[in-house]
């Protein structure tokens, strides 16, 4: 058996047996009784070389409609940005892609301190105190949120907003059950979280209220409003940001959240068919040593110079193992690498200006929509998403404009039954007018 | 590497520079306090960089020039499976077709995406041996708590209440436990014997009624294969418990034995691991869970489908534990491994286990004189050694560890697993040459001499590093974990 990627020749193998003191490879596995050893080689494809193999996985990937080749007005939650070139050069250096998580700080000093930048950075959209190194994605991140909030609260019930992305919610419910937690949901209203019914709602039990912002319809939700009634109950204010929209947007730290978790998907990270994407994990000074995950700390080494390490490591599962504040251990860091090298890129001023270019073309499309006479449903202030209501199901008209090189909206009716024919439209940096112009004359064609 | 400080992005900031280009503003644009409620139009800025492009470029490669990865050197890292990681992964997964097609199009339209999942599941399928698999855990650790999750759900589906309790060995990683809390477990240790395996007696006295699973990695931590393992499933079982497989050491027995026909009934893998998904620094992962047939219903959903020709995401399961991840798994690093099991193919995964469980038993054989080995039979993919007698003269694992440093070796994983005093764990893999074996065997035993002879040398390791041992009492103590301008 000869394979570029196993070095070993006939006369090492021969070497080595001897210096063992076996006579075959066999031997090293005579310790798997022979009841369960596995007998010849599995039934799967036959290898192919580099070239057919290329070929092959180059047509499987051509069957898939993507973003490059087509115009994207599909977001909720994953979006087509502008993914600055040289991401992708940094993250293909592999001294980062072929490393480890770095246990060894002295050879690991460019992760450590990529990381410990990525925390600031996220630290500095969201206005929190502490980042974490970075999580699976958003929606795991949230459901960590909600266990961390329940264990310092001691509280047992969560309250989540009917505007967070119903996929997170699900993720929620699942880790709910594992930690036997009560996951209550608030109704919207008008597009975003009703506050009268939410007043209903918490109560000593309610360890966290969690909301989305910009919500899942595209809405900004009213953070000062929503602080106010889940501080007076002494439940923990969970905001899941798009971090993105913060550009523009006040920092959910402003507002006085205790607990900011996200998905950094927005800035540098493809939409890879929903992964890896990387989620973000922030928090106040006070639930510093509850964080899970890695976090990276600034020291000194032995002679004094700068270093980075991780730290805090108390909480987590290789030292406390069942008392560990999570059980996360891989993480997404090369995900917050390629998120830090587009957050650089974009800097102060363009994480605004990019910001600012989604909300003014996502209103610019909202009114053009409008002025076509389409019904915007739940219209008021959003950022880059809003909803549209359809004369046909979505997914017929999605399928329509597939043949015209559009990829269309998200399909409420999907996740809320009074819903149907109501589509989530995004409208990025990416979108120039001439394409927004086409979408609304394709779906205008739809009422003719 | 080199040996100056490495500015923080943030220290080489410049105000009017910049490192971007966006999309023209081609809409007429308004005032933006109009488009936003009142109070929520950011007032202070935040304070990212300000560098221009070749500056960022600089700054991340100094910063790779500080960092050891399986491309810069020999990684024998134990339990990590530091094997290395094939460029055409890299390639395809770059494919416009799989980098940049959106989760929530319509089914039609990702066609090509869908079947390589099914494909995937399919070959791990046959690979593990069990009867169907889940692509959705983002990492090994969430993979366990899937597979938890799971299991809680089957005795609770039986009417079978009262199943609290994992058991894991002493042995285990530290992700067992923890994932067995998160999934509302407790945990129970069972013991190893002398001879590094699970202890059968202690087995039988902990299990009862109330065990829900024994999660096991077999091989073990120790790199030894649990010889007993049918016993044990017979002692699980019986108990009326479910087993579970750590497949964090898959890549000992690819086919030599399979997690389903040793008794297993939920097996998750890393396919960072075995399968060549780059670390990356720590991550993405990607930890697909199988089951054997009694477990189906609860897989988390949606399950990817064939109808006819057509390939479905099925979310028509009612007995589902429900989501655990947003989408379809960390798709990105599942087309990796795919890539990498069609470039192997059966007969390269077979070779693949061979060299890895034959450059562990050459490297622990030629080890033995020089550190203790605690553990004296056939190791199969990694194997640990004690220091303990170089610690009597002083010197520490963790000084041996800092020392391979200024030869440019990673070190081996050390004080893990637990049960074994001043623990050196060494997996080389399959993908090292004999000479590098050597080089590194030869410099191992350059360091026992020195132990002897100049204990000073390694105990003020290391001496090349850009920086040296940090200070983590002080980064614990006053935590700093961000960057704030003097």
């Amino acid at each position: 058996m000869k394979h570029r990627y196993l070095p070993m020749t006939e006369q090492d193998k021969k070497a080595m047996l001897e210096a063992i003191g076996v006579s075959s490879i066999d031997e090293l596995f005579s310790d798997i009784p022979e009841k369960v050893r596995f007998k010849g080689e599995y039934n799967i494809k036959a290898a192919k070389s580099e070239t057919a193999l290329m070929k092959e996985l180059f047509n499987m990937a051509s069957r898939n409609a993507d973003l490059k080749s087509n115009v994207s007005f599909l977001g909720a939650g994953v979006y087509d940005h502008y993914m600055p070139v040289i991401v992708d050069h940094v993250i293909s250096r592999s001294e980062f892609y072929t490393a480890y998580t770095p246990y060894q700080p002295e050879i690991s000093q460019g992760e450590l301190q990529a990381i410990f930048e990525f925390q600031t950075m996220i630290c500095e959209l969201t206005g929190m105190d502490v980042a974490n190194s970075s999580m699976y994605d958003g929606g795991t991140a949230l459901a960590e949120a909600a266990m961390l909030s329940a264990g310092h609260t001691k509280r047992k019930t969560i309250v989540v907003s009917d505007a967070v992305h119903p996929e997170a919610r699900d993720v929620l419910r699942t880790y709910a059950k594992g930690q036997n937690l009560t996951v209550v949901e608030v109704p919207v209203k008008d597009g975003v979280t009703d506050l009268e019914k939410l007043k209903g709602l918490v109560n000593e039990d309610v360890a966290a209220v969690i909301v989305q912002y910009p919500n899942f319809f595209g809405r900004i939700e009213p953070l000062k409003e929503l602080e106010e009634i889940i501080h007076a109950n002494k439940s923990m204010f969970v905001v899941s940001s798009n971090p993105l929209s913060l550009g523009v947007l006040t920092p959910p730290g402003k507002f006085g959240a205790d607990i900011v978790i996200g998905d950094a998907q927005p800035f540098g990270i493809a939409t890879a068919f929903g992964g890896p994407h990387c989620g973000y994990f922030a928090v106040t000074t006070k639930l510093m040593r509850k964080v899970p995950g890695r976090l990276v700390g600034q020291t000194t080494d032995d002679q004094g110079r700068r270093g980075f390490v991780l730290t805090l490591q108390a909480r987590e599962q290789h030292i406390r193992r069942d008392k560990a504040t999570s059980n996360i251990c891989s993480n997404q860091a090369l995900n917050a690498l390629a998120a830090s090298v587009a957050m650089t890129a974009l800097g102060k001023k363009g994480v605004r200006e990019i910001a600012a270019a989604n909300l003014q073309k996502a209103n610019y499309a909202k009114n053009a929509f409008k002025e076509a006479g389409f019904e915007i449903v739940f219209d008021g202030h959003s950022f880059n998403e809003f909803v549209v209501k359809l004369p046909k199901p979505v997914k017929e008209i999605n399928q329509m404009l597939l043949q015209k090189g559009i990829i269309g909206g998200y399909d409420l009716g999907r996740d809320y039954s009074e819903l149907t024919y109501h589509m989530l439209i995004a409208v990025t940096e990416q979108r120039s007018k001439e394409e927004i112009d086409t979408l609304v004359k394709e779906l205008g064609d739809l009422h003719a | 590497m080199h040996n100056q400080d490495q500015a923080l992005i943030f220290e080489l900031s410049t105000p009017g520079r910049i490192g971007y280009s966006l999309p023209e503003m081609d809409v007429p644009e308004l005032d933006l306090s109009a488009l936003l409620p009142d109070g929520y139009l950011r007032t202070e800025e935040p304070e990212l960089p300000e560098v221009s492009e070749l500056d960022i470029m600089r700054h991340y490669t100094a910063l790779s020039r500080r960092n050891h990865g399986v491309d810069s050197g020999f990684y024998p890292l134990g339990s990590c499976t530091m094997k290395y990681n094939p460029k055409i992964n890299e390639n395809v997964a770059r494919f416009n077709g799989f980098a940049h097609v959106h989760p929530l199009q319509d089914e039609s339209s990702v066609q090509g995406a869908l079947e390589l999942l099914y494909d995937l599941q399919e070959h791990l399928i046959e690979i593990t041996g069990m009867d169907e698999v889940t692509l959705q855990p983002a990492a090994g650790a969430h993979g366990e708590w899937t597979g938890l999750m799971m299991i809680r759900a089957y005795h609770e589906a039986n009417g079978d209440m009262n199943r609290t309790k994992v058991i894991v060995p002493d042995s285990a990683h530290g992700t067992n436990p923890a994932s067995a809390s998160i999934a509302g477990f407790e945990t129970i240790t069972v013991k190893s014997n002398e001879h590094g395996l699970v202890d059968l007696e202690d087995l039988r006295r902990v299990v009862g009624e109330d065990t829900a699973a024994l999660m096991l990695t077999n091989p073990n931590t120790l790199g030894l294969f649990e010889e007993n393992i049918l016993e044990l499933a017979e002692i699980v079982h019986g108990a009326g418990g479910k087993l579970y497989y750590d497949g964090a050491n898959l890549n000992a027995v690819l086919s030599k034995a399979r997690p389903g026909d040793m008794g297993f009934d939920v097996v998750h893998l890393n396919l960072h691991k075995t399968f060549t998904g780059p670390h990356g620094g720590g991550g993405p992962g990607s930890g697909p869970v199988g089951v054997k047939v009694d477990l189906i219903p609860f897989l988390p959903k949606p399950i990817i489908a064939k109808r006819g020709e057509e390939f479905v995401l099925d979310y028509d399961r009612p007995q589902s534990i429900g989501r655990v991840k947003p989408f379809y798994g960390n798709f990105g690093i599942n087309v990796r491994a795919y890539t990498y099991i069609r470039s192997m193919g059966p007969d390269g995964l077979k070779a693949v286990t061979e060299y890895a469980v034959l450059n562990a038993n050459y490297m622990m054989r030629r080890l033995a004189e020089y550190y203790e080995l605690p553990f004296d039979r056939h190791c199969k993919h990694e194997f640990v050694l004690s220091g303990r007698r170089q610690k009597k003269l002083g010197v520490r694992t963790l000084d041996i560890a800092k020392r391979l440093l200024d030869f440019g070796y990673h070190p081996p994983t050390i004080y893990f697993p637990l049960n074994v005093e001043e623990c050196i764990m060494i997996e080389p893999t399959e993908t090292e040459s004999k000479e590098t074996l050597d080089s590194f065997v030869d410099i191992m035993i350059q360091i026992a001499k020195e132990v002897e002879e100049n204990p000073e040398i390694v105990q003020e390791a290391p001496h090349t590093t850009v920086v040296g041992r940090m200070d983590e009492t002080k980064a614990a103590r006053k935590p700093v974990l961000k960057y704030q301008q003097a």
